[in-house]
């Protein structure tokens, strides 16, 4: 029974992982934006559904106390619209600016979480957010399981909608911008405002996600929202290979797998008084792991990148100009 | 509001140039941003400070010179972590970045450069643990020099430090072969090919220097703040914001941009508040993207 609500717990939590890589993988995997800030918007989420969904709280704005489906869906229009602003600043310039601007993103998100005390609660963050099925409590397993289904509902919905999203005319565009920008536009694609459009759709999943996360645990601080949880998403779209979304959802599932057992594994294996250590190490061996994987198997287990015939030759110019000799 | 806020601006302000003239280096020669970048500056200042406490246990207790708070020892480390940075960079460039870059795909050179930071940095945290460390647990009497600002003799030292090395730098660039070679491989690539400039040695160079200013501002932090892991992944944004304010490329530019973000921080610390430092950075970045996205000396990319 134990092991059931454990693993009931441990699916939830990777479900909501998957549905972050699904949001990345829409911005990355499908067109090609580069989101090393994605921290910042899973955080946003958090924060305004927690806000808009709270009892009232003297020392603080808000809450709202609003039902958890409105603050799901402020969530997502505020991630997509903090995502669309910053496309807008940043999609007419070349790739790196945008990631450079991600990042940034994600370094002020985390500052007004810590700082605006009358916002966000602090270093202390939220508590008593409401839970769906927060009457089951009692009873985890079935609080456990019932929690899962939301979660699985939400990742399947979002899963479908992208599928469908991706073979659509709209889907399309964003294909071809990603494989031969020049061509896309020739045929009369506004490259920026297709990218703006995907980007603020992955970050009002991302959004989503976070709005979930912050349901299921009832709880969040500005720890939660640190580069790591970037980076660990990152792993597991390339994992499970960029611009496929079933690969984003497994990756996901393989990666949380590996990081929770790993953590598991070196709480069990190290003294008390070593595990930051152990902890950091872990860290380094996923850290290797994603540069091993992108040396030896870019698509991943399931990517779809196929050839590109115009770009691989340009491309081969500039690793033919880098590579020679060094 | 007191003048104070010039002399601290001035000293962050040369950490993130020093820092920005290594981003600005790889950004227009090897074409990527390196996330990784902050972490060479931790790591050449754990390497400088594994360097001083060898020679500690070697040579017993060496006495500072004059009025600074170091002796010998740290400028004998500081040259060797500055040579260990850049060993390290050339290093990560020929088993990681050299070999990415051969497949052609930019952003995912960048992606491995985000990939490596964290291993970086959770490395150094594993084996110094994340607790501070210092050079000196010595305190420097600041003596005043009018105004109200106060100065302390290491702060002076490194001021005139990061001025000799950037004119230095800047020399290298514009009055020596190699210099002009890095220039107009970051200018025209293929051209710079055709005329017979080896690539290969121009992006070694790059990442010498680059590597070994990361291990000089890393170890001014060190001196004049507190050694971290995290110390170097913390300056990436302002010296992102430096790099592009200055003008990608351009090497006054990222010492120019790096002091005005300094100088901007330590004001809207006076102002603000020091919780709101980090996002001095992110407001001066988007500014010059709104504004001038080619920076202060920047060209247009041809």
């Amino acid at each position: 029974m134990d092991l059931l609500g454990y693993g009931a717990f441990f699916l939830t939590t990777a479900l909501i992982f998957s549905l972050v890589t699904l949001g990345l993988n829409l911005q990355w995997g499908l067109t090609g934006l580069f989101n090393v800030g994605l921290a910042g918007f899973v955080a946003i989420g958090a924060y305004t559904s927690a806000l808009l969904t709270t009892p009232d709280d003297a020392a603080r704005l808000g809450g709202f106390g609003l039902p958890i489906l409105v603050g799901w869906l402020g969530a997502m229009a505020v991630g997509g619209i903090a995502a669309a602003l910053t496309g807008m600043a940043t999609l007419r310039l070349r790739s790196d600016y945008l990631a450079i601007t991600t990042f940034g993103v994600a370094v002020v998100v985390q500052l007004v979480a810590l700082n605006a005390q009358g916002l966000t609660g602090g270093p202390f963050g939220i508590g008593f957010i409401p839970r769906p099925f927060g009457s089951l409590a009692e009873t985890p397993l079935l609080f456990n399981l019932s929690n899962l289904a939301v979660v699985s509902a939400v990742t399947l919905v979002a899963y479908l909608a992208l599928e469908h999203l991706s073979r659509s005319p709209w889907g399309r565009v964003l294909k071809a911008l990603r494989e031969d920008e020049r061509a896309a536009i020739s045929l009369g694609k506004s490259a920026r405002f297709f990218r703006v459009q995907a980007f603020a759709v992955g970050g009002a999943i991302m959004a989503l996600a976070g709005a979930l996360q912050a349901h299921f645990t009832g709880f969040i601080a500005p720890d939660n929202y640190l580069p790591i949880l970037t980076f660990q998403v990152w792993v597991m779209l390339i994992v499970g290979g960029s611009g496929s979304n079933l690969g984003a959802v497994i990756g996901s599932i393989l990666v949380w797998a590996i990081w929770a057992g790993s953590g598991t594994l070196t709480s069990v294996l190290f003294p008390p008084e070593q595990q930051a250590r152990a902890a950091a190490l872990q860290i380094a061996a996923i850290g290797v792991m994603l540069c091993v994987i992108l040396l030896i198997r870019p698509n991943g287990l399931f990517g779809d990148r196929p050839r590109r015939p115009w770009f691989s030759k340009r491309a081969k110019l500039v690793a033919d100009k880098s590579s020679s000799g060094s | 509001m007191s003048l104070q806020f010039i002399v601290d601006g001035l000293l962050t302000g040369s950490m993130i140039g020093l820092g920005a003239i290594g981003v600005t280096l790889t950004y227009s020669i090897l074409r990527f941003s390196n996330f990784a970048h902050g972490d060479f500056m931790a790591w050449g200042t754990y390497a400088t400070l594994a360097v001083v406490s060898a020679i500690g246990a070697t040579f017993g207790k060496v006495a500072p010179i004059g009025p600074l708070s170091f002796g010998w020892p740290l400028i004998v480390a500081l040259i060797v972590g500055m040579a260990f940075t850049a060993l390290l960079a050339l290093l990560l460039d020929k088993v990681l970045f050299a070999r990415l870059r051969s497949q052609g795909q930019a952003i995912i050179v960048v992606m491995a450069s985000f990939g490596a930071s964290m291993a970086l940095r959770s490395l150094l945290e594993f084996t110094f643990t994340s607790r501070p460390t210092y050079f000196s647990r010595a305190i420097q009497i600041a003596m005043p020099v009018g105004f109200g600002i106060r100065i302390t003799p290491d702060q002076i030292a490194l001021l005139l430090l990061t001025a000799v090395l950037v004119l230095g730098v800047h020399l290298l660039m514009t009055r020596t072969q190699t210099g002009r070679a890095m220039q107009a491989l970051s200018q025209n690539a293929a051209l710079a090919r055709i005329v017979g400039i080896d690539v290969a040695s121009v992006v070694r160079v790059t990442w010498i220097i680059g590597g070994a200013l990361a291990c000089v501002a890393g170890v001014m932090i060190g001196i004049l703040v507190q050694i971290r892991p995290f110390m170097g992944f913390d300056m990436l944004l302002p010296m992102f914001a430096a790099a592009i304010l200055g003008g990608i490329g351009s090497i006054p530019g990222a010492v120019l941009g790096g002091l005005i973000i300094g100088l901007a921080e330590a004001g809207a610390v006076q102002l603000i508040g020091a919780e709101w430092r980090a996002a001095v950075s992110f407001i001066i970045l988007m500014a010059v993207l709104f504004v001038r996205p080619i920076g202060l000396f920047g060209v247009r990319e041809r």
